[in-house]
């Protein structure tokens, strides 16, 4: 790691309400973080916590109610349709249901095909669109001649998501952000998907911000860990720091939450 | 010897799809459960765990058709009953299924309370419902649920008790033993142990007298049950108690699905996790041969020729590979140097 570590993506006293009243919802409650270029950061906390509605303000889908995110450096500015789809260009997302985001008519090679249109290569020549999808394919392990001509729906669910990350692989964004990728899937195909975030962070830089209620899959894939209690950050650190010697209840009430198999699972504590 | 509550031997179905083309899900298997014991299914989803647990409550109706084989449930010999048969006096009070994503087939418009009325009076159709309301009160109450619930409509209930509150249904008719699908699966780590507090506790409290836990979860099996078997394309791969299974498992299969545990525990950061590459076989025209050969690391050419059938092993345990025990420890424990290496 470069002893000058780059924000990416920061912010400060973000929050979203929805309602009002009686029915008033603080879903992100005045959180701050700074998330470095190439690293990959996990959020997470249990059903309700807030998790989506942040990701979802980093996306530009939901408008903040107080708050400011900051880009590189620059207070992010998504107030023209111009400026957003600019925006769009650096982040990318995966959600749970993977088929949630495809169009279902549209055949797997043209998903991938867009992608190549959409960093600007129209005008390359056919050849070199196809060894490109080939090299994406190939990066998530999937084979490009049993893709094309293909429906979304004719892939499994982990195969799926290995094609959204495929499409992210040619689309190379400065930031992904994975809304719970994997607990859709099997827990067989499961180490595949996290393997293949990891590698778009090595090899292409990325920045990737993987939520999840799992703190062993956290545990497992991330640089550094934020732990989201109703709607705020209760506790960061790095992935050791975090779960090898968690500061706060709740923190700790994550950690037994999992099932363990080395030591015993305590089950007294729900 | 203790009582067995169920015995599967040799068992086999098929799915006829609308193209009259078959799909063999389940292709001979045999299992046992004694009372008082758990066992758990493993396996990558289509390798047809939810249509293992449909064919051995005997539940034939189209497009699943029996083929071959026997079940007998506490002595009891269903093999060729006839589905609707089954449903009048098997299902409730011998077998009790709860389906895949069951706790969202909840009836929105229907208060809890109202639910367990039909479940109960389908069996029982003189039980008034004072008695009914009885009845769940002291088993939501024994199994930690509040009371309160019974006069709630689902929606107005988190995932986690919404799944809770189908458990606490499904036994409250005392079934001989409880089939669970994947009833985890889709709720938060919080939810999910509560989920299986709770299916530990059903046997303890004697509602079920053994319990079939389906999850692709292997940590989780190993916390709950005392055998576990891993299906593969149809078949059972390995068998053996959960220990075996987890900590030394035999074939390829099964090991590599070991390999994919990721648990938060010290030393497992940094550990590499195995991917199994490729898919399983299309069921409907299996390979003639061991059905794991295509993805298998240890692939030889006999593998390919012949069905593999199911070896026992040393302790009490089976499992479908042609290469011997000490060879696959074998191969597994200089994988196991090279990667330390
Ligand atoms: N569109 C919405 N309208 C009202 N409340 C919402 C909306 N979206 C989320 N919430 C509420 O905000 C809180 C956080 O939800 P969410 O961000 O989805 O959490 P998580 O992703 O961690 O499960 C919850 O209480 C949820 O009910
Ligand atoms: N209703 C059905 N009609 C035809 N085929 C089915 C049906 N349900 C399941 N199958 C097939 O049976 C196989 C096993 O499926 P299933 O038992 O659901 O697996 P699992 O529960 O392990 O995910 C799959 O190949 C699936 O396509
Ligand atoms: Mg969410
Ligand atoms: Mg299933």
């Amino acid at each position: 790691m470069p002893a000058e570590r780059k924000v990416c993506l920061s912010g400060s006293g973000l929050t979203k309400v929805f309602g009002f009243g009686r029915r008033k919802t603080v879903a992100v409650d005045h959180v701050d973080f700074s998330f470095y270029e190439g690293e990959l950061v996990s959020i997470v906390g249990e059903s309700g916590s807030g998790k989506t509605t942040f990701a979802k303000m980093l996306l530009g889908l939901l408008k903040p109610t107080e708050g400011e995110i900051y880009f590189q450096g620059k207070k992010r500015d998504i107030s023209t349709q111009k400026k957003r789809k600019e925006y769009w260009k650096n982040i990318q997302a995966i959600f749970q249901d993977p088929y949630s985001s495809y169009n279902i008519f549209r055949k797997i090679d043209t998903v991938l095909l867009d992608c190549i249109h959409m960093r600007g290569g129209r005008g390359l020549p056919r050849a070199k669109k196809l060894e490109m999808m080939e090299e994406a394919c190939s990066f998530v392990n999937l084979k490009f001649e049993e893709l094309t001509n293909k429906y979304p729906f004719e892939l499994s669910g982990g195969q799926m998501q290995r094609l959204m990350i495929a499409r992210v692989f040619l689309l190379k964004p400065k930031i992904l952000l994975a809304d719970e990728p994997t607990s859709m899937i099997d827990a067989c195909s499961r180490a595949t998907i996290l393997d293949e975030l990891m590698q778009l962070r090595d090899e292409i830089g990325m920045t990737i911000i993987f939520i999840t209620h799992d703190i062993g899959l956290a545990y497992y894939v991330s640089d550094t860990v934020y732990i989201m209690e109703r709607g705020r950050f209760v506790e960061h650190g790095s992935a050791d720091e975090v779960i090898l010697r968690p500061k706060g209840a709740y923190t700790r009430r994550l950690i037994s939450d999992v099932p363990k198999i080395y030591e015993e699972w305590d089950l007294s504590t729900v | 010897m203790s009582n067995v509550i169920l015995e599967v031997r040799e068992l086999t179905t098929k799915w006829v799809t609308r193209f009259k083309e078959d799909i063999y899900a389940v292709d001979h298997v045999s299992l046992k459960v004694e009372e008082g014991k758990s066992l758990g299914i493993a396996g990558e989803s289509g390798c047809g765990k939810s249509t293992l647990a449909l064919s051995l409550m005997g539940y034939y109706f189209p497009p699943l058709h029996y083929v071959s084989g026997e079940i007998i449930i506490d002595g009891q010999n269903i093999t060729g009953m006839k589905p609707d048969d089954i449903r009048k006096s098997i299902l409730g009070t011998e077998i009790s299924y709860i389906p895949q994503s069951a706790m969202n087939a909840l009836n929105p418009t229907q208060k809890v309370i109202s639910f367990i009325e039909d479940v109960v009076q389908a069996h029982d159709p003189y039980k008034t419902k004072q008695e009914i309301y009885e009845l769940a009160r002291s088993c939501f109450e024994t199994l930690g649920l509040p009371a309160s619930v019974l006069q709630q409509y689902p929606v107005e209930l988190s995932g986690g008790m919404k799944q809770r509150t189908v458990i606490a249904t499904s036994v409250i008719l005392f079934p001989k033993i409880l089939i669970a699908d994947e009833p985890s699966s889709a709720l938060d780590v919080t939810s999910q142990k509560m989920v299986i507090k709770m299916l530990k506790n059903l046997m303890e409290n004697g509602f079920i007298k053994s319990l079939i836990f389906i999850t692709h979860e292997l940590p989780l099996l190993y916390n709950v049950t005392d055998d576990i078997m891993v299906m593969y394309a149809g078949q059972i791969v390995e068998g053996g108690s959960a220990k075996q299974v987890v900590f030394d498992p035999l074939h390829p299969y099964a090991k590599g699905l070991m390999g994919s545990i990721i648990v938060p525990e010290q030393g497992q950061r940094n550990v590499k996790l195995t991917a199994i590459p490729g898919v399983p076989p299309n069921l409907k025209k299996p390979p003639a041969g061991c059905r794991f050969a295509e993805r298998c690391k240890y692939v030889r050419p006999d593998c390919k020729v012949a069905p593999v059938p199911l070896y026992s092993a040393n302790g009490g345990r089976a499992y479908r590979c042609i290469l011997s025990e000490e060879t696959l420890r074998a191969a597994y424990l200089r994988e196991a140097q090279r990667d330390a290496s």
